[in-house]
């Protein structure tokens, strides 16, 4: 696990969109590879007879019933909004497609 | 379309289909299509900070309901976010299903007899929905895009196929069966224009016994026949580009239905990265075996028994006739056909005017019920009312309602008195003596005109059948 470098670093924070300089860069990459690091700790574990686990606490099947419950009010809802048009959200000029 | 012998192409379709619930995925906002733009929207499903999602018991029912349908295994799951940024998404990532799908491993027959694996169906919340402005409507002239989030958090269940087809009318035939099956599971009203299932196709081609080439992917497909025409068009093009010595690159292309071509709108290259991680903040998912075999002893029969079940009525059935029987399972509209035999009508009878006179969603038709559509079909048999006449009657039925017998009769549909249509052609022969004579002589193109002269002195009333019949028996008399 160790050994994370600057473009790794650099890719996982534009694919989040954040934007980072030089320096940043350098102290995330370090700080990330600490945390990495620690992580690496549980690869020393044998953990052969453990089945993996989803989610830390034991639940299952939360679930809700199929019933309506009352929207928010359109306007408390567009008040929100950037820009509004037509009762719409109005963004930016999408470039590329949704996935 | 066909390739050059010895390719072939392989395609693969990702269909997505909206589910029938009251309520959205993760929160109690409605699930309504048509209403005014967001108006139905939470805290959950706009992605407000400190909002928890909590699923939708419905929503795992029928996500089973479609899985066991396609005789795909229902399996415990989780739930991951798939991270993206793009507008119609408030929180930035969708809740998906990743590495462990509530559904995998199915299969899918097709009418022609051919199986198309499923390898997963996955749940899955919607998108809100985009409009773009400015330019030419495509996305990329828009000045400025407006998103509606009343179908942010819709409940889909995602059905991916297996890379088992081989052409553009399998990939129909694979999606017409699927939507059928959609339908009859109470799953989807399979409605491709309102959205509610929508296709993407992964098309490659490759010389055959050779490795697959490399896949693009198709979208904007919004009916079957646009989804034929686009695999038939993007095959085409890849192997010109092929045997032209050019590469095919992995991307999207959209399909523009006016123009008949598909164009590149987003590459590949850099192969998409999600950064699929759990959803925190939902359990896993692990229906226990009552509730799956609960679900599975509530599915109906499937599109394929019922197109069955309609065909062994019928006696050495024709081509027609099981196209026929195909329009009938179609339409959903079994039932009438079943009445109809129940209540002694021919199942030819049945079948043909159930296909042709029950197109249409049933609340086109609040009056014709049943029962009113079997005695309709009755007076027809019998003889009461020509076929012209009966499909009229249903036609009013299906508006206005009410009793066959007596709306026929409103309609001034009186039977013709015995004798009546020998002797209407009896004076028609003397005054046409030339075109008799032809008739008489073996011309049966003859039988037409006469035929037409009788519904226009009948205004359209008399039984075609029964005039063909007394031409007949006057012919060399």
């Amino acid at each position: 696990m160790a050994g994370l470098s600057r473009e790794e670093v650099a890719k996982v924070a534009r694919l989040a969109r954040i934007a980072l300089d030089d320096a940043e860069l350098e102290r995330f990459t370090d700080q990330l590879a600490q945390v990495l690091e620690h992580a690496a700790d549980l690869e020393a574990l044998d953990l052969a007879g453990v089945a993996p686990t989803a989610h830390p606490h034991g639940l299952a099947n939360v679930l809700r019933d199929d019933e309506v419950r009352e929207s928010l009010p359109r306007a408390e809802v567009l008040a929100q909004a950037p820009d509004v048009a037509e009762e719409r959200f109005a963004v930016p000029r999408i470039i590329g497609e949704a996935p | 379309m066909s390739l050059p012998e010895g390719w072939e192409m392989v395609v693969g379709l990702e269909v997505h289909t909206e589910l029938l619930t009251r309520t959205k995925l993760f929160c109690g906002c409605a699930n309504a299509f048509g209403a005014e733009p967001n108006t139905q929207t939470c805290p959950v499903c706009l992605g407000l900070p400190g909002s928890l999602p909590v699923l939708n018991r419905r929503a795992v029912e029928l996500a089973m309901a479609i899985g066991l349908a396609l005789h795909a295994t229902v399996s415990p799951s989780t739930f991951h976010r798939k991270n993206y940024f793009y507008p119609d998404m408030p929180k930035d990532f969708q809740i998906s299903q990743y590495d462990r799908p509530i559904n995998a491993g199915g299969y899918l027959d097709l009418p022609d007899g051919s199986r198309v694996g499923v390898e997963r169906a996955h749940l899955e919340e919607d998108t809100g929905k985009s409009t773009h402005l400015g330019g030419t409507g495509r996305i990329h002239g828009a000045e400025r895009s407006l998103v509606d989030y009343n179908r942010s958090g819709v409940p889909l269940v995602e059905i991916v196929s297996a890379p088992d087809i081989r052409s553009a009318a399998q990939a129909r035939a694979y999606a017409a069966e699927l939507r059928g099956i959609l339908i009859a599971s109470g799953a989807s009203d399979g409605r491709m224009e309102e959205g509610s299932m929508r296709i993407d196709a992964n098309v490659s081609v490759h010389r055959v016994g050779e490795p697959f080439g490399t896949r693009c992917e198709m979208k904007n497909l919004n009916s079957l026949r646009s989804l034929q025409r686009a695999i038939d068009y993007e095959a085409e093009r890849q192997y010109a580009l092929v045997a032209s010595g050019g590469v095919v690159r992995q991307e999207t292309r959209h399909w523009d239905e006016d123009r008949g071509v598909t164009s590149t709108m987003r590459s590949k290259e850099e192969a998409d990265d999600y950064r699929y991680f759990q959803e925190p903040d939902l359990v896993d998912l692990a229906p226990e075996a009552a509730w799956v075999e609960t679900v599975r002893a509530g599915l109906g029969p499937m599109p394929a028994e019922r197109r069955a079940r309609l065909a062994a009525l019928l006696e050495d059935p024709t081509e027609a006739q099981l196209d026929a029987v195909g329009t009938v399972v179609d339409l959903g509209v079994d039932g009438f056909v079943e009445a109809a035999v129940a209540a002694g009508v021919e199942a030819d009878r049945a079948i043909a005017r159930a296909a042709n006179e029950l197109a249409g969603e049933a609340h086109e038709r609040p009056g014709l019920s049943e029962q009113s559509f079997a005695a309709t079909l009755r007076l027809e048999q019998s003889g009461d009312l020509s076929a012209t006449q009966a499909k009229t009657v249903l036609s009013t039925l299906a508006l206005a309602g009410g009793d066959p017998a007596t709306v026929a009769r409103e309609l001034g549909f009186e039977r013709m008195a015995s004798g009546e249509l020998e002797g209407l052609l009896e004076r028609l022969v003397g005054e046409h003596p030339d075109e008799w004579r032809r008739y008489d002589e073996g011309d049966d193109k003859l039988a037409q005109f006469f035929t037409g002269q009788v519904m226009r002195a009948t205004r359209g009333q008399a039984d075609g059948k029964a005039v063909l019949e007394v031409l007949r028996a006057r012919r060399g008399r």
